[in-house]
């Protein structure tokens, strides 16, 4: 209840619910994938699921950099940064993540040096303040914090930095969108797209996902009647038969994208042939890598690396969770074994990651149920 | 990490991909990357949405404030400010 004051707009809410009801053919279900943790993390916090009528069903997406991220990249940069000479970074997001011999956190416990950094940028300033030590920065994320890593190494570049290097693991959105129409299990009626990945690389890039797989996709923001609207957006496109690509989020999201961000991607970047996605597998040109040009501060030409592959523990079904074939509930480990405070699987570490959304709001349900209630 | 944090610019940067201009998240100051947005520069008194220390695009003050108004309703009010707080400053 007492989140009931904040929503200003529960009027807008409560029309946009309605308007969802008015649209839904009640004779069909209807499965939506939201791509991005953010919208997943939204979705549960503020109770949404409860304001859809039950024949529409919301899948979470692969978007959750942390999620996705197999554990054998973990213990490969950790393996590089047990030379003592070696300053292991990496964002907040990441340190709690285990890998097979423990998350970065542990293996600080244990007394390597490991520190978080909130700015991919600020991993220059360490490597300039440790002139006889090696910083490592472990990048990680979609597009969205791709731009900032190769800005990063541009201007490492530029100061002849000797001392720093980044271990990469950014990939990119589109590939995984395309290997979950691909893939045989997954029944997606309509995608809500990612917004902040797509202030990055604008709206064209999903233009083949209307056209060729003629699936609905509207690009939304991350307020309660953001995700109601552009469910909205999706449900009209499919009552009109006609697919396509729609932007809900104009106020933050150009069509065009940021072409400054695009062109310094493109500068420092190349496609890896493919990548493993956890819980997805193996997915072609999937991954970005660092080009040869800038290879003098590529972790992984620079360091001898294991190339370590972990399977997830047998009893976790982190990979069905991923793809939207199980419910967080319905793993065997969920709440149990696996909880935020002590993760077994990575969907359980980031407030992204469906499990520990599930966990952290699905039995508290916000006011907005209310507000649906008294519509 | 995939925080959009809205920021206010106190002290414009000189431009080119690698300036940094002063902004001002809920009254915390900080210096930022505006390397992004080399295109069309940020100016004093603009508002910029900022992922891991980089503007990475321009917004009005209304919008601005709305997404304050997110970050509160999602509970990460205080975690975009400890990112702030965490960007070094220079």
């Amino acid at each position: 209840m007492k989140y009931v004051d904040e929503f200003r707009e529960a009027g807008v809410i409560r029309k946009a619910a309605e308007e969802i009801r008015r649209l839904a053919d009640p004779e069909r279900q209807y499965r939506f994938m939201e791509v991005c943790g953010g919208h997943t993390h939204a979705i549960y916090r503020f109770g949404l699921k409860d304001l859809l009528p039950s024949n529409i069903e919301l899948i979470h997406g692969p978007g959750c950099p942390v999620c996705v991220l197999p554990m054998g990249r973990i213990d490969d940069a950790v393996s590089i940064a047990r030379d003592p000479n070696v300053i292991f970074t990496a964002f907040g997001d990441m340190m709690r993540v285990p890998g097979r011999d423990g998350s970065p956190l542990e293996h600080k416990a244990r007394g390597m040096d490991v520190r978080t950094v909130y700015s991919p940028a600020d991993t220059l300033k360490l490597a300039q303040k440790n002139p006889d030590r090696h910083v490592l920065f472990f990048a990680i994320g979609f597009e969205t914090t791709a731009p900032s890593t190769a800005l990063t190494l541009m201007r490492a570049k530029s100061l002849g930095l000797r001392n720093f290097s980044v271990f990469c693991n950014h990939v990119t959105i589109i590939p995984a969108i395309r290997a979950i129409l691909d893939s045989p299990d997954m029944r997606i009626d309509a995608f809500i797209g990612p917004g902040h990945v797509s202030t990055v690389i604008g709206c064209r890039p999903y233009e083949w996902i209307a056209k060729n797989e003629r699936k609905p996709i509207v690009v939304s923001g991350f307020e309660p009647v953001d995700i109601l609207q552009a469910i909205v957006m999706l449900l009209r496109q499919l009552k009109a038969g006609e697919p396509k690509v729609e932007n809900q989020y104009t106020r933050v999201v150009p069509w065009e994208g940021n072409r400054s961000a695009l062109k310094a991607m493109a500068e420092v970047f190349e496609l890896r042939p493919y990548f493993e996605w956890r819980g997805m597998g193996f997915i072609s040109q999937s991954a970005l890598r660092i080009r040869s040009s800038y290879a003098q501060w590529n972790a992984e030409e620079r360091f001898p690396v294991p190339g370590v592959r972990v399977t997830d523990p047998k009893a976790a079904q982190c990979g069905e969770v991923l793809k939207g074939a199980l419910k967080p509930a319905q793993c065997k480990l969920f709440g149990k074994e696996c909880t935020p405070e002590h993760p077994i699987g990575a969907l359980m570490v980031s407030s992204e990651g469906s499990c520990a959304a599930y966990y952290n709001y699905e039995h508290r349900k916000t006011a907005l149920t209310s507000i649906g209630a008294s519509a | 990490m995939c925080l959009a944090i809205p920021a206010r610019v106190i002290e414009e940067a000189n431009g080119g991909e690698f300036s940094r201009a002063l902004v001002e998240v809920m009254g915390l100051r900080r210096h930022i990357d505006t390397g992004l947005l080399q295109d069309d520069p940020p100016r004093t008194g603009d508002w910029v949405l900022v992922h891991v220390g980089f503007a990475m695009s321009k917004i009005s003050e209304d919008q601005a404030l709305e997404q304050l108004r997110t970050l509160s309703q999602l509970g990460e009010q205080e975690a975009a400010l400890s990112e702030v707080q965490g960007y070094e400053d220079s």
